[in-house]
């Protein structure tokens, strides 16, 4: 707990939880079948893995976004399996392994209040629970895993179909190595009116994440799905490599909220893509602030008449972080529309990039979108840059394009010290009120949460 | 004490000097005006007393005392601290911070002894905003953001009425509000001096105000010198003769 005492991230320790099971370090063949035969998978699903994995060795790292050349591929775990079974309930966690929970502060009211609680430890999913409510309802909330077990036919038909493994060096990383992620299902017309949720954490020295979750809304039905990320510090560097599929049919509408906060030394690469057919929604409410360099660009794929997308991203790098976040918008029918909306805080070095590509196919006519990034600068040593690409061929098409860039003015502080509240005071709240357009989107806790952690990352202390 | 005092203040801006040494005293409960044509010297005046870092104090000689204490050198934070107030002619916009949250941190960074319950302070918002004739869900709204020229105004009264200083200084209040807005918020201001024995300095262009606020000294800022100082007959005598005879 050395660590902990001396290190001002408050979420950056890690219990003496004994995994499992613990592949050997490094990335092979052998490896990627033994985690497959563990899971007592089904023959298919070794097979993809065996075909991304060597995508994944024949596709060079992307040259844009940030330094990716850092990575060790080989010094690292890809599977770590913590406990043995799946636990039914609450009580039946191991206590250590709550306690870890307890820390990241997961209150007790929110259990009871949400719908079905999820918490990712290690690579597995140790925890999950859906009430009687929505299995009475036909929905499917598992994780993958367990899906794959479970509902083989589903799984097979959809998984890799909105993110193939060729995609991207790091989709094909994740289709090699993937493990635990949420499996939801919501059946026709039915609406979860309560954010399912789960909690997701890097626990195990130089262990790479690499979830995989895929979300099925059937036509007309309604989910809002919840993701809350803290990691434990590590002095080694460590990779969060997740892909979620979504698939938002006919009428459906899908939110996908995720406040991610990992420690700084953590790669998180994660691709996030929504198909939305006739007259769906998708929704992406993405917040960065940990991590050494983020690369997370949710796109929404508008793929039916009258399908909306929006984008709300969030992101907060400080000293010796990159956040390249931002939004892509493809609309591929008539009278679709998007909003991308981004803002960018960067401080004592930090730099944050806004990278966004909106794209409209020749036919997707009187489509609309509307793109707008913000950035805030707070000091001279901090950096960030925009990087909007378009690609419009359409001619009936309503675009709109708005960026600014701002630092706290000297107006704005004397402001709020004519009133009497200190300069450092002065400074979080306009951080906080700059925010706040995406902030109030998030469910209550998580916007407490989020705000606590900006005057943590602001003062270094919260209170 | 129980007074504000202004000495000998001397202030440059931009390299230029605007106020040659302005003497004034305040006293609690008391109102006084300042009154001058354009470019005379009353913004400056305003945002000096307030610690603006763009407004120089050049001598030496200058003070400004608050209940006996010289805050001469002391940052915008501390005079607030001290018991003073403006309220700004054109105040800012800050996005996403509500008027109560704004007013709840200032009043407890004011008031550090005061420990009165979020429901109870948000009641006395309410009240101010009533009585500057805003509607209740001001409150909630992002401080001046979106508000007229006149809410604005308002607004800033609101501030006054919550944060209880001991002097405040109201700059140009008057612009931008109608007559019947004018008159309400003029007897709000009275009433908080009645109640709270505040001491009131009111800039301003115009006279109209002045005749609802009734101030006990009216003075005469000109070529940053507070040329004359009487009672009220003096904005009468302005508004027949200009600055021009002062």
């Amino acid at each position: 707990m050395q660590q902990f005492d001396t290190n001002p991230y408050e979420f950056g320790f890690y219990d003496k939880a004994k995994p499992f099971y613990k592949s050997p370090k490094g990335l092979s063949e052998k490896i990627v079948t033994e985690i497959s035969r563990i899971k007592n998978e089904p023959e298919w699903m070794l097979q993809k893995r065996l075909a991304a994995l060597k995508l994944f060795y024949a596709k060079p790292l992307p040259t844009w976004g940030g330094n990716l050349n850092t990575i060790k591929f080989d010094s690292m775990y890809y599977y770590v399996k913590p406990i043995d079974n799946q636990k039914r309930s609450w009580n039946d966690v191991p206590a250590e392994i709550k306690n870890t929970f307890d820390k990241i502060g997961i209150p007790e009211a929110e259990r009871k209040f949400l719908a079905g609680v999820g918490a990712q430890y290690d690579s597995e999913v140790i925890y999950h629970s859906v009430s009687e409510m929505l299995s009475k309802k036909g929905v499917i909330f598992c994780d993958t895993d367990t899906a794959v077990q479970k509902y083989p036919e589903l799984v097979k038909q959809y998984f890799g179909t909105i993110i193939p493994a060729a995609d991207n060096k790091f989709a094909a990383l994740n289709t090699a190595v993937w493990s635990g992620g949420s499996f939801i299902y919501i059946p026709p017309g039915v609406h979860v009116t309560l954010p399912l949720q789960a909690y997701f954490r890097i626990n195990a020295k130089n262990m790479g994440q690499f979830e995989r979750t895929l979300i099925l809304a059937d036509e007309g039905s309604y989910v809002h799905y919840v993701e809350g990320c803290t990691a434990p510090i590590y002095t080694t560097d460590s990779l969060h490599s997740a892909v979620v599929e979504i698939l938002v049919k006919k009428g459906a509408r899908v939110r996908y909220t995720t406040i991610q906060n990992w420690s700084k030394n953590v790669y998180n690469l994660v691709t996030k893509r929504m198909f939305v057919e006739e007259e769906g929604v998708g929704e992406w409410v993405d917040g960065n602030l940990g991590s050494q360099l983020t690369m997370k660009y949710p796109s929404v794929y508008l793929r039916g008449r009258k399908a909306r997308g929006e984008v709300l991203s969030l992101a907060f790098a400080g000293a010796g972080q990159h956040q390249d976040a931002g939004g892509k918008a493809i609309h591929l029918a008539p009278e679709t529309s998007s909003v991308i909306t981004s803002k960018s805080v960067s401080k004592n070095g930090g730099r944050t990039s806004y990278r966004g590509l909106l794209k409209v196919i020749k036919g997707a006519k009187d489509s609309k979108s509307t793109v707008r990034c913000d950035a805030l600068i707070l000091d001279d040593k901090s950096r960030s840059d925009t990087y909007p690409t378009m690609d419009i061929n359409e001619e009936r098409v309503t675009i709109g394009h708005e960026a600014s860039v701002s630092k706290i003015g000297e107006e704005q502080l004397f402001y709020f010290q004519s009133r009497g509240i200190s300069q450092q005071a002065a400074e979080v709240m306009i951080v906080n009120g700059f925010i706040e357009p995406i902030v109030r989107e998030l469910p209550m806790e998580y916007a407490v949460e989020l705000n606590r952690l900006i005057q943590l990352e602001m003062t270094g202390s919260v209170g | 004490m129980n007074n504000l005092i202004i000495n000998q203040l001397a202030v440059k801006t931009e390299d230029k000097e605007i106020l040659h040494g302005v003497d004034l005293e305040i006293k609690k409960g008391e109102i006084h005006a300042i009154m001058g044509p354009n470019g005379a010297g009353k913004t400056t005046l305003v945002m000096t007393l307030m610690g603006h870092p763009s407004y120089k104090v050049t001598s030496t000689d200058s003070h400004i005392l608050i209940n006996g204490e010289d805050i001469i050198n002391q940052n915008p934070e501390e005079r607030a601290k001290r018991g003073l107030f403006v309220s700004f002619q054109s105040p800012i916009e800050i996005q996403g911070v509500s008027l109560l949250a704004f007013l709840r941190t200032a009043y407890k960074s004011l008031h550090p002894n005061d420990k009165i319950p979020l429901s109870v302070f948000k009641e006395t918002v309410k009240r101010a905003l009533l009585d500057v004739s805003l509607p209740e869900n001001f409150m909630s709204r992002s401080v001046n953001e979106g508000f007229s020229g006149g809410e604005r105004k308002r607004a800033e009264i609101v501030q006054l009425l919550v944060l209880k200083p001991q002097f405040a200084v109201l700059d140009e209040i008057d612009s931008g509000l109608d007559v019947d807005s004018l008159k309400s918020i003029a007897q709000t201001v009275l009433k908080s001096v009645k109640e709270q024995n505040i001491g009131i300095l009111v800039i301003t262009h115009y006279q109209r105000i002045l005749h609802y606020l009734r101030p006990d000294f009216v003075h005469i800022l000109k070529n940053g010198k507070i040329v004359k100082s009487d009672g009220m007959r003096l904005v009468k005598k302005i508004e027949k003769e200009g600055y021009a005879t002062i």
